[in-house]
């Protein structure tokens, strides 16, 4: 194989240009002819019954073009489907009204539309009109809302229970627990991993146009992947899959909450063809707070057992994982599938017993947020551990490495059934170590807190699942959907390229990193390829961006794609130099006879060939393109070592996070300073969860933190630089030998983080706080007024 | 009742009648179709929407068009001269000051405004004055990087005219 020239540059991204001038399209961005605009009218109850909708007087404000209430959309569009029905679990799918008929059920849940022919005229009608509520006493807590006698959200749903899932073995857990009674320790945790809110820069936005006359549907959406849109906006309005396209622009971000296909999108659809011109509906902020998903809360029992010179043996545990709601498009396969599979993360903990409870709630619904249940699971995995070395008194980072899976154990199948790609844990861990230079901060430790502020390391030794994956695994876990990927390399008749990938990046830079991949693979110049995504009417069916797979596994598709596009000219190159195929060699774009370089054909001459057709090889086809659906073997696998160092001030409570290294292996490494910047993303993301932010609902429903100056989204002063670095262990299976990045910051960060706080309040008897550590938290803790934290 | 506003954008005069409550950031979108500037919250608090306003920054989410009345505004469209781009450009551009690109312009013209007070600003420096610009993408790491790079241009720059003039 010929060296690469691309793969692993440090190449500054294409997609900039544009995006640091003001000529990139956002949704909002757009004015088709005609446009008009829709406010949606949402309940401010948490659960209460519709008496009465009165719409006269915004009928009758002048510039409203259309107004309807969820009996308008009845037997018109139909109910808002969830797409993971996770088996073994006696799943509840209780119906979502795009537009509440007789029920709201949660703040933000929508009643009504008002379409008007600008946006401050949509909101001065939405304002007019007259909904009459019969408010209903409603909870908010998962654990409540399972208690005898709590409000019932659903009929058919007793206790609010969505589902009961599972797995592991129960017989030898409870032995291995017996055992650690007996001759070695259990140690046990109530962990709480708070609500947080997405917050992607650009809310959600749609336009959505409908041609009476073809039939057509065309929605311009902030979505993660349009042809997941294109299949539930299909099924729901009742418009034909061919007949929708669903385009996504620029995307201002999305970590998962531009995954779901929420009601919204169906009812601004719904509204466009009832009124003959296009919609749009861009949500403002507080809108996005209460009708955009939500992430994590989970509330969580958890033990492990271990013998006393550290090795941890089994580990049990039961979860309380708020839905919301509704079911939000993959809700059941986040804090089950993507949670309770990599509990024991990157230990040989041969046993395991675990439980999740989904609970419905009168709340926003929760799906997946950058992480999507791996995050929940490393912050227990490594907060526990590092309980373990606190009751054996030995230094965490030795109890993490004894429990590594070694490394020529891979492929490793876990307790959970996973097998494991490949994995080198040490060297990470002593790479971080060495560069947070960790003995010297233990000594230092070792001298007492220095003008009441008190040192704390924390340590996160992640493993994470990634690259998702492969369809057969995902249909056997409920997944309503194929996770292959699919690419398309197109040569055009001057030499020049467009790859189109089903992915659908929104800001992780694969227009640039799948560009190197071409350009390695056809020897050329990197300006002369364009990358598609994005348009279902352009693109062949692709599963989308999430879980870090774009470039797992929408790149395996483009390289393969790249393979037979070279392989058809290999073909013709022969034909045009008169030699028997295998006789040609291709390096960089050239392809010549072995041992003659001086007598070569350029990619380009030969791809002219192909569409003059004047004189083919026989049997080949005139063109040159070529696709690929792959479909991955596995899941991929990335780990590594994050350290965090903090100082703790004793009598304020201030967490002052001093220093952040990160070491990650993502398995090869196409373009280091777009996977910089992943991880520091992904970080930010992680350790304001430890430390600021958190979703709060008052006990009747209310939304506490609904505006941008209630939620604690953090900014660029409340960070230290960080300290990356990496090691590489490709993935063995990946055609790329990648594994993925998009997610390890936010998955390694948070307990890193936690960690170090608790490491750095060791003194004061406190084992376990709970998160945001913000200073009112850590001072309560510190001055006694939150007893049950403190050791016995 | 409609009212008058003449505003100079970018170095281009435009006069309109527009309605007193219409928002200075809805009068670049959707009026001027100067649609660089981006809208991100409600609350003042994401910075998406930070343009210039007679050379300061503002959040023109905050402003009513009819108080930008008279003013000299320069929003993203406005960085780049003579297709030139301009060094904070260049600087986000090498040092991948952006991912989603949406917070990017408001980061931007807020990175002018710093650098034209401060042009020689410590790492502190420039994330405190970053405060009032929320990116959910980079963690702001590249963004610092991006405004010292910015920064070195500028002062490069300056030096070069001083010695010249």
């Amino acid at each position: 194989m010929a060296v690469s020239k691309l793969f692993g540059a440090k190449i500054k991204r294409r997609e900039d240009p544009r995006l640091i001038t003001g000529k990139a399209t956002y949704t909002d961005d757009l004015q088709p002819a005609g446009l008009t605009h829709a406010q949606i009218i949402r309940s401010p109850h948490a659960y209460a019954r519709i008496k009465r909708i009165d719409v006269e007087a915004a009928r009758r404000h002048p510039g409203v073009v259309a107004i309807f209430t969820g009996k308008d959309l009845q037997g018109k569009i139909n109910p808002i489907p969830t797409a993971w029905l996770i088996p073994n679990s006696d799943l509840k799918t209780p119906p979502h009204p795009a537009l509440a008929v007789d029920t709201v059920r949660y703040v933000g849940d929508g009643v009504a539309v008002v379409v008007a022919e600008d946006r401050y005229t949509a909101r001065d009608a939405a304002g007019l009109v007259r909904v009459e509520y019969e408010p209903l006493p409603a909870v908010v807590d998962q654990q409540k809302a399972m208690e005898r006698g709590a409000p019932q959200i659903h009929t058919d749903v007793p206790g609010n229970l969505a589902f009961k899932w599972g797995l592991g073995n129960a017989e030898a857990t409870t032995a291995a627990f017996k055992a650690a009674e007996r001759d070695g320790i259990v140690v046990s945790q109530h962990f709480v991993n708070q609500r947080l809110i997405p917050n992607a820069i650009e809310t959600r936005s749609v336009v959505a146009q409908y041609n009476s006359g073809s039939g057509e549907l065309t929605a311009w959406y902030t979505t993660q992947n349009p042809h997941i849109a294109r299949f539930l906006m299909s099924v729901v309005t009742g418009v034909p899959e061919h007949k929708v396209r669903i385009i996504a622009p620029e995307v201002g971000g999305g970590f998962g909450s531009k995954i779901p296909f929420y009601a919204d999108e169906a009812i601004v659809a719904f509204c466009a063809k009832a009124i003959g011109r296009p919609v749009k509906w861009t949500e403002d902020r507080s809108e996005n707070y209460h009708s955009t998903i939500h992430g994590r809360d989970h509330i969580t029992d958890l033990e492990v057992a271990a013998t006393r010179d550290g090795m941890v043996t089994a580990l049990r545990g039961k979860t309380w994982a708020n839905l919301g709601a509704y079911l939000s498009t993959a809700a059941p396969g986040v804090p089950t599938i993507l949670h309770g599979l990599m509990l024991t993360g990157c230990y040989t903990i041969p046993n395991i017993e675990y439980v999740v409870y989904g609970v419905f709630t009168n709340t926003t619904p929760v799906d997946a947020y950058r992480g999507a249940g791996r995050p929940e699971a490393t912050y227990l995995i490594e907060r526990i551990v590092d309980l373990v070395a606190a009751q054996l008194k030995m230094d965490p980072a030795e109890v993490r490495r004894k429990n590594f899976i070694p490394k020529d154990k891979f492929p490793y199948t876990t307790a959970e059934g996973l097998a494991y790609d490949s994995g080198d844990y040490g060297p990470a861990l002593d790479k971080a170590l060495a560069m947070v230079d960790y003995t010297r901060l233990r000594n230092e430790q070792k001298r007492g807190p220095k003008g009441g502020k008190h040192l704390g390391v924390g340590l996160s030794t992640y493993v994470e699942i990634c690259g998702l994956g492969p369809s057969a695994v995902a249909g056997a876990v409920g997944f309503q959907g194929g996770l292959w990927e699919s690419a398309v390399v197109r040569m055009h008749p001057t030499g020049k390229a467009t790859a189109f990938t089903g992915a659908s990046p929104h800001g992780q830079g694969e227009e640039t990193t799948f560009a190197q991949i071409v350009a390695d693979e056809l020897g050329l110049p990197i300006d002369d390829i364009e990358v598609v995504h994005g348009d279902t009417a352009q693109i062949p069916m692709g599963w989308g961006t999430y879980g870090s797979r774009t470039t797992v596994v929408g790149g395996a598709a483009l390289v393969l794609a790249a393979r037979r596009v070279r392989e058809k000219a290999t073909k013709i190159a022969a034909h045009m130099l008169e030699a028997a195929e295998k006789d040609v060699v291709f390096d960089q774009g050239r392809f010549y006879v072995r041992g003659s370089p001086d007598r070569a054909k350029t990619i380009q001459e030969v791809t002219l060939q192909a569409y003059l057709a004047w004189n083919l090889p026989q049997g080949v086809e005139p063109s040159l393109e070529a696709s690929a659906f792959y479909d991955p073997s596995n899941f991929t696998f990335p780990f590594g070592t994050h350290i965090a160092v903090v100082e703790v001030d004793g009598e304020t409570g201030q967490v002052d996070l001093k220093r952040y290294v990160a070491v990650d292996d993502c398995g090869r490494v196409i373009n280091p300073l777009i996977v910089d910047g992943q991880v520091h993303g992904g970080l930010v993301q992680g350790i304001a969860q430890a430390l600021y932010e958190g979703a709060a609902y008052s006990p009747d429903g209310q939304l506490l933190t609904g505006t941008m100056a209630d939620y604690a989204v953090p900014k660029a002063h409340m960070f230290p630089h960080f300290a990356t670095d990496r090691t590489e262990t490709p993935s063995p299976h990946n055609p790329l030998g990648v594994k993925g990045v998009g997610e390890t910051g936010t998955i390694a960060s948070t307990p890193a983080i936690v960690n170090a706080v608790v490491d750095a309040l060791r003194s004061y008897g406190i084992t376990h706080l709970d998160m945001p550590l913000t200073p009112e938290r850590v001072w309560n803790a510190v001055h006694g007024k939150t007893r049950e934290v403190k050791a016995q | 009742m409609k009212r008058p506003v003449k505003v100079t954008v970018n170095g281009v005069a435009h006069s309109h009648e527009v309605e007193p409550r219409l928002l200075l950031v809805h009068l670049l979108r959707d009026v001027l179709g100067l649609t660089g500037t981006h809208v991100g919250c409600d609350t003042s608090n994401c910075g998406a929407c930070t343009i210039l306003m007679n050379g300061k920054a503002i959040k023109s989410c905050t402003l009513l068009a009819v108080q930008a009345d008279g003013a000299s505004l320069m929003t993203v469209e406005g960085l780049a001269q003579d297709g030139n781009l301009h060094p904070i450009q260049e600087g986000f551009w090498e040092e991948h000051g952006l991912q989603c690109g949406f917070c990017t312009p408001g980061m931007m013209m807020t990175a002018l405004d710093l650098l034209q007070r401060t042009p020689d600003p410590t790492e502190q420096q420039i994330r405190m004055g970053l405060e009032g610009n929320l990116c959910r993408c980079t963690g702001y790491q590249h963004i610092v990087n991006s405004i010292q790079h910015a920064a070195r241009k500028m002062r490069g720059a300056g030096a070069k005219a001083g010695r010249s003039a």
